[in-house]
């Protein structure tokens, strides 16, 4: 359950899963100075694009916000994620899943770092984010997450299914951490909400 | 005691609170009255697992003797525990977890709303990230509290007889020692006292709004878990807790 500390445990899985394919790599990229290897970031950017939360499979680890920040250090790509719930048990997952990705593109050195702040909230959240997970049938985030959405009444939650407003809170948590139950009362569809936070 | 020892005292008392409630309330994960309500409460102990481990994470960092957040958490007698006495105190009916929950959620809503502000770093990334998670699980007991307290007349006697069984621990949370006192001089945690004024305020505000009497804040309170002395119950739940690394060291996935 808890982990090796955040700053090196990146590395040291980064070290264990692929040092192999990572020489190689690496020996090429610096031996023949290949383009490909080091691609552009906004091609990086479009790839993680490509990169499915665990969880909710229509939207990507980049819809989400989980990532944060591309760089490049020399050969070795630095990338930014972050949690979105302090205990989500994807987390791992994702970072794993984000580091595949790029080495199958033929990125070899990769390094994951986590940043907790600014924390995570919803608003991280692209549009093209939340019209996927309309169209998937959960209902995304409403408003912004500021405490009084936090600490204050419901909001107002639009069915996924037929788009009326009339709809009921069942549970505040759901079936992950980041999702709220709720019910529509014109067309009596079930539904996730993916809460403010 | 020099700055570096205290805020390693500090970040077990944090962490370590966070993992025995959690570790509490999972288990009522498979009995719990509802499901809705196993699902919230589940949640909620996963939020308060992953805030765990960043403190314990930096807690570890912090004491540099080989010893990581894993080995904090499972190898670590009752007597090196720094948790909250509250915390460990049994789940009880459903109006029990609850009135625990609620003076802990409140209590800890406003002490990460006060470590966003610290001037450690780490601590206000960690806080503020925590403080998100908090308010939801804050709003939620506080509507339970309210909905048990000015519900039935048999709820409402169920509620008004967890808080006052549970109120012993509270006082805890705001009696300072060393520790805090140099870190709060430091501006790395907040001052106890304005702690628990905000603490105190908000909790009379519900209590009215749920028809309950809030006990005496000068009543008699339990103390010791900040030197490690702690009620009987969290020997249980260690035991319980640490069985399989202890019984199996290094064992994985």
């Amino acid at each position: 359950m808890i982990r090796e500390s955040d700053n090196s445990r990146s590395d040291a899985v980064a070290f264990e899963t692929s040092s192999v394919d990572r020489l190689i790599a690496s020996d090429r990229a610096g031996r023949s100075g290949v383009s490909g290897i080091r691609p552009a970031l906004e091609e990086i950017w479009q790839l993680l694009e490509e990169v499915a939360d665990p969880e909710v499979p229509v939207v990507s680890v980049v819809d989400l916000g989980i990532v944060r920040d591309l760089a490049w250090a020399d050969e070795q790509l630095v990338v930014k994620v972050t949690p979105t719930y302090s205990g989500c048990p994807a987390t791992e997952f994702i970072e794993q899943a984000i580091e595949e990705a790029l080495h199958a593109a033929g990125i070899a050195d990769v390094r994951l770092e986590q940043q907790l702040f600014p924390a995570w909230t919803t608003d991280w959240i692209t549009d093209a984010g939340r019209e996927k997970l309309r169209a998937f049938g959960i209902a995304p985030p409403v408003g912004s997450a500021s405490k009084r959405t936090l600490l204050g009444e419901e909001p107002e939650v639009a069915c996924p299914q037929c788009g009326s407003h009339d709809t009921s809170r069942v549970s505040e948590f759901g079936s992950t951490a980041c999702k709220a139950l709720y019910r529509c009362n014109s067309c009596l569809e079930p539904f996730d909400y993916f809460k403010c936070i | 005691m020099n700055q570096n020892q205290a805020l390693f005292e500090y970040l077990l008392r944090l962490g370590d609170s966070d993992m025995v409630l959690a570790q509490r309330l999972c288990e009522l994960v498979g009995k719990a009255p509802a499901l809705e309500e196993e699902m919230a409460i589940g949640n909620v102990a996963l939020d308060l697992i992953g805030q765990a481990r960043s403190w314990l994470e930096y807690a570890a960092e912090l004491e540099d003797a080989g010893r990581s957040a894993d080995d904090l958490a499972f190898t670590r007698d009752e007597r090196a525990y720094r948790n909250l006495l509250l915390v460990e105190q049994d789940n009880g009916n459903f109006a029990d977890t609850m009135a625990r929950q609620f003076l802990f959620d409140l209590w800890h809503y406003h002490l990460l709303s006060a470590l966003s502000q610290s001037s450690d770093e780490r601590i206000v990334a960690i806080a503020a990230k925590g403080l998100k998670e908090v308010t939801y699980h804050l709003r939620r007991s506080g509507n339970w509290i309210k909905r048990l307290g000015d519900g039935t007349e048999e709820s409402h006697a169920k509620m008004q007889e967890a808080i006052d069984e549970i109120w012993t621990y509270a006082g805890e949370m705001f009696i300072a020692d060393e520790v805090d006192s140099l870190l709060a001089d430091a501006g790395i945690a907040p001052d106890l006292n304005a702690l628990q004024q905000k603490w105190q305020s908000d909790l009379t505000t519900t209590l009215e709004e749920a028809t309950l009497a809030c006990p005496p804040m000068d009543a008699f309170m339990q103390t010791g878990s900040k030197q490690g002395m702690h009620t009987e119950q969290l020997g249980y739940l260690l035991a319980e807790m640490q069985f399989l690394p202890r019984s199996f060291p290094g064992a994985s996935w």
